[in-house]
């Protein structure tokens, strides 16, 4: 599914790199313990997350996640969007809570990977 | 012996060496050290498995030196066929290493856990990463982890 379509089922906003909403999106986690995401998430490009400071965005580097979502109507920062911006990943955010947004996406087909 | 080359980006086959500052409690900033080592090794070239295995590691032991051990250094040595990463801090080191190995063991403050950290992953995350890893630490004197990463 490619990211355009995942926005548009979670009616979600983009903050940064808006030239890549053609990525495409097969697997997915949600997390907002960086811990975890750093040990178990395995080929996840989606991360969804109620968690906002600057370490999620690294997390999401060193992960090789392409889009963060923030969910439940949070908000990255500027400082936040201007990192991203220079790595290239996609922020976006929605106000659906946390449960909603994946099981949106996974009824969509989205699966998750990893335990 | 191979010289080391110092200050710039060369071919795969050559040494290259960097040393980082990984400052103190500044938690906004933790990761800049792992970051610039996933460019060179980007622009390097090296298989995406083997950059993503040490950016975990890197990243982890990174995290533990701001969180745990009061800031410290990082120097990252990339050979033909490896690349060496020793992190050290002059932090307050860590009494019994076993222990601290333990999945889900962990003396993270609240406010670490408040920022998504804190599960007591890291370490066991380098071990399972890394094609070698040695911790050694004392008390009030710091802690060093080396991590070795195998090229191919
Ligand atoms: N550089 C260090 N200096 C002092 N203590 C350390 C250091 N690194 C790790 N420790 C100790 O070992 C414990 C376990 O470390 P580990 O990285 O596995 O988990 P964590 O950092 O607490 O949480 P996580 O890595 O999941 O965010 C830490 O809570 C801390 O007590
Ligand atoms: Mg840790």
């Amino acid at each position: 599914m490619v990211l355009c379509d995942v926005l548009k089922l979670i009616d979600g906003k983009l903050h940064t790199c808006e030239e890549e909403v053609d990525i495409y999106i097969k697997s997915a986690c949600g997390a907002d313990l960086m811990s975890d995401v750093m040990a178990f998430s395995k080929e996840n490009a989606l991360l969804l997350t109620g968690l906002v400071n600057p370490q999620v965005i690294r997390t999401a580097e060193m992960m090789d996640i392409k889009v963060v979502i923030f969910v439940r109507g949070k908000k990255p920062t500027d400082a936040m969007c201007e990192l991203a911006e220079e790595k290239g990943i996609v922020l976006a955010s929605s106000d659906l809570s946390m449960f909603t947004c994946c099981g949106l996406l996974y009824e969509a087909g989205i699966v998750g990977t990893g335990n | 012996m191979k010289q080391a080359l110092w200050g710039q980006v060369i071919k795969v086959k050559s040494i290259l060496k960097r040393e980082y500052e990984i400052p103190a409690n500044d938690f906004a900033l933790a990761g800049e050290a792992s970051s610039n080592v996933r460019k060179i090794l980007t622009q390097l070239g090296v298989n995406p498995v083997i950059i993503k295995r040490t950016s975990i590691a890197m990243y982890e032991a990174e995290l533990n030196a701001v969180i745990h051990g009061n800031g410290g250094k990082a120097l990252v040595e990339i050979f033909e066929d490896k690349i060496q990463i020793l992190i050290y801090d002059e932090g307050p080191g860590i009494e019994d290493i076993e222990l601290a190995m333990v999945e889900g063991y962990s003396t993270a403050p609240d406010s670490i856990r408040e920022m998504g950290f804190g599960a007591g992953m890291g370490l066991s995350n380098i071990k399972k990463n890394a094609d070698e890893f040695l911790l050694e630490s004392e008390i009030n004197k710091g802690t060093k982890v080396y991590i070795t990463i195998a090229l191919f």
